[in-house]
């Protein structure tokens, strides 16, 4: 199978290399019409024309949460069937995961901020992806404070797995949360029914996004991969010198 | 005598003597819920309704405390080693390990708390509801936190990292257990439903902890 | 019983340590490993122990007990001593004689046989290096298992203290254990194969250096 295939590092830079230009041009073209699709949708009645943040809004939380399930994914491949470019491809979702959850987070605040009056409330939705931040910051954090990638990689996969064990059940108890607090008033960033004319430049969007985290990920692949080359090489020079 | 009780009681004879860890504890605890009122004034009213959230925040913290020296000691002088040259399965040598830091750290702070909840104006049904769910609650807390720790076992300042792992996903535990705790006050109709999710939680992570965190040291020992 | 290994290969946070490594120790046998520092006597060790997975070859236990890994069979003395000083000298002992199953000595008679018997109420906070080191031998002597896996054991021990060793491998080999030490120095022992790990490519278990036949 292809993944197999790909399992050689010099074979999947080589992969990588012939993709990525045609992935970018791919974004960018889905990008273009996805914004333009965005601009002739119409405003809402009662938020006006903030509501096109959502378009950037929510498929962002999509592709921190997209870019988890990776992760738990590539950590299975790492423990279970210990496919060497499962790492590379854990280590490389990380940060993005990260940005996309926190562009969430800005993008939701300054949503909200019209709206609400305030740049952050404890909404359910918010809270959850902010949790989620966190625990992509733990991550981020682990990798950079193990030394040894590979051993680096093993205790990244353990606490990706957990977390995604842990997100539904986070997610359970901070809507139960905060229906126990909110009370009368429920925020809701979703806005109304999702009209057609609102749903294709979203769904575009979400496209659009996916298209970028492959890119940026397969890119980021390839430089973690060189990293690591460099790595081997100095400790080649190092036992060397003897 | 049973390898895993000689362990259980290895592991509470050394809290018991390095400098009164469990004492720590406790004393960590009062000190996180003694500074709550200068930062939020001394109103009585809103102390006594924030009461039992400031316990349980601080119990959380007490618990992540210990947490770092789990299997740290045993990492630094060679006694992981030999603990894996064991018979026993590590899952359950590590579910002991936690079970003397339940006992140790938790169970005192516990004991303490409804004398804290007095500076707090902890009324008296909110007061057992209180001890109750942190009886039924803190494990989950230690048994969610061994994870943190066996990940973070062999890393300098692993101590920040841990916390930064293991806090997150206590949130639920935190969430049910202070829920609970405040409706012990209005009845027992409310208090069910997040009592009930407590000890659900609390019996998931005495499952899930230890086989994450033995598959955690078992990569990390090298 | 035999521990065998054919072609067994190392690597440690990236970098490959050896490769290419055959030995076969049996019952009765001891096994020297040598090398200059960095060569990885003590990677070897953890090897066999199972704390590091073999990156190449094969590492089999012919005999012994076919539902235990090798590290359940085997006693691993590394460089450190797993002394908790907050323990004494009897309740360190008595937990590891408890934890890893037991022994057919008393406590009270191996802390003699090493030495430390005046001792054992004390704390092990106040045991000086070598005193810890015999210790944690100690443990070797309460608990009966087949294969010794030995880092430096007489580091930090004296004159005395070596021969006292010496005296334990022996009777542990003519018990019918087998023995794997990574050392720098002579152990003092009759029989011995040696594997040089700073030859590099088809490292083979040495010359055995045969002295007084010892029956066994």
């Amino acid at each position: 199978m292809w993944i197999s295939d790909l399992a050689n590092p010099s074979r999947f830079l080589r992969a990588a290399n012939l993709a990525i230009p045609w992935l970018g041009g791919a974004t960018l073209i889905v990008f273009a019409f996805a914004l333009y699709r965005a601009m002739l949708a119409p405003d809402d009645y009662q938020q006006g024309a903030t509501v096109k943040i959502m378009f950037l809004h929510v498929p962002s939380a999509w592709l921190g949460m997209l870019a988890w399930g990776l992760m738990t994914i590539a950590a299975l491949g790492t423990l279970v069937w210990r496919h060497p470019l499962a790492d590379v491809a854990a280590k490389a979702a990380a940060p993005l995961g990260a940005a996309f959850t926190l562009l969430c987070l800005v993008t939701g605040s300054l949503w909200g901020r019209p709206e609400w009056g305030t740049y952050w409330v404890w909404d359910a939705r918010l809270t959850s992806e902010l949790i989620l931040f966190l625990l992509y910051l733990a991550v981020l954090a682990l990798w950079r404070t193990v030394e040894d990638p590979s051993r680096a990689a093993r205790a990244v996969a353990i606490l990706t797995i957990v977390g995604a064990i842990d997100l539904p059940i986070i997610k359970f108890s901070v809507d139960w949360w905060n229906t126990l607090h909110q009370g009368a008033s429920v925020f809701r960033l979703g806005g109304s029914t999702i009209d057609p004319t609102i749903l294709t430049p979203l769904l575009l969007k979400a496209a659009a996004f996916t298209l970028l985290f492959v890119t940026l990920l397969l890119a980021a692949m390839r430089n973690e991969i060189l990293r690591r080359r460099v790595r081997t090489l100095r400790l080649l020079q190092a036992s060397a010198a003897g | 005598m049973n390898p895993l009780t000689a362990l259980l009681l290895r592991d509470m004879r050394i809290a018991v003597r390095v400098g009164g860890s469990a004492l720590i504890g406790v004393l960590f605890f009062v000190v996180v819920v003694t500074l709550t009122p200068f930062a939020v004034g001394p109103d009585l009213a809103l102390l006594k309704r924030i009461g039992p959230a400031i316990l349980w925040l601080g119990a959380l913290l007490a618990s992540l405390l210990a947490l770092d020296r789990l299997f740290a000691s045993d990492h630094e002088d060679g006694s992981l080693d030999l603990i894996l040259t064991g018979r026993a399965p590590l899952e359950l040598v590590i579910a002991a390990k936690g079970l003397a830091h339940w006992l140790t750290t938790a169970v005192p702070l516990i004991i303490a708390a409804p004398l804290i909840g007095l500076l707090l104006d902890v009324e008296a049904p909110a007061q057992s509801g209180l001890v109750l769910t942190l009886l039924v609650g803190t494990p989950a807390l230690t048994f969610i936190g061994i994870i943190g720790a066996a990940i973070a076992v062999s890393l300098r300042r692993g101590g920040l990292l841990l916390a930064i792992i293991v806090l997150p996903l206590t949130v639920p535990v935190l969430i049910f257990g202070v829920a609970a705790a405040n409706a012990a006050v209005t009845g027992p109709a409310p208090f069910g439903t997040p009592f009930t999710v407590l000890c659900a939680l609390t019996l998931a992570s005495v499952v899930v902890g230890p086989f994450a965190a033995a598959a955690a040291l078992r990569l990390d020992i090298e | 019983m035999h521990l065998r290994a054919a072609d067994l290969a190392c690597r440690r946070g990236g970098r490959e340590v050896f490769a290419g490594v055959d030995f076969a120790v049996g019952a009765g046998e001891a096994l020297a490993v040598t090398g200059r520092n960095g060569a990885g006597k003590s990677s070897l060790l953890r090897l066999v122990a199972g704390y590091i997975r073999p990156a190449g070859g094969r590492l089999w236990l012919d005999g012994g007990d076919p539902e235990l890994s090798i590290a359940e069979q085997a006693h691993y003395l590394g460089h450190q001593d797993a002394v908790k000083p907050s323990l004494s000298v009897a309740e360190n002992l008595r937990f590891w004689v408890a934890f890893l199953g037991g022994g057919a000595s008393k406590v009270e008679d191996v802390l003699e046989s090493i030495g430390l018997g005046g001792i054992a109420a004390l704390p092990a906070a106040y045991l000086s290096a070598g005193q810890r080191r015999r210790l944690s031998i100690a443990r070797l002597v309460a608990v009966k298992r087949p294969i010794w896996l030995l880092d430096e054991p007489a580091s930090t021990l004296d004159a005395a203290g070596s021969d006292r060793l010496a005296g334990f491998m022996q009777s542990h080999l003519a018990d019918g254990g087998l023995i794997v030490a990574a050392t720098h120095g002579a152990l003092g022992l009759n029989s011995i194969q040696e594997l040089s790990l700073d030859r590099s490519d088809h490292i083979r278990a040495a010359q055995a250096h045969p002295a007084a036949e010892a029956s066994s």
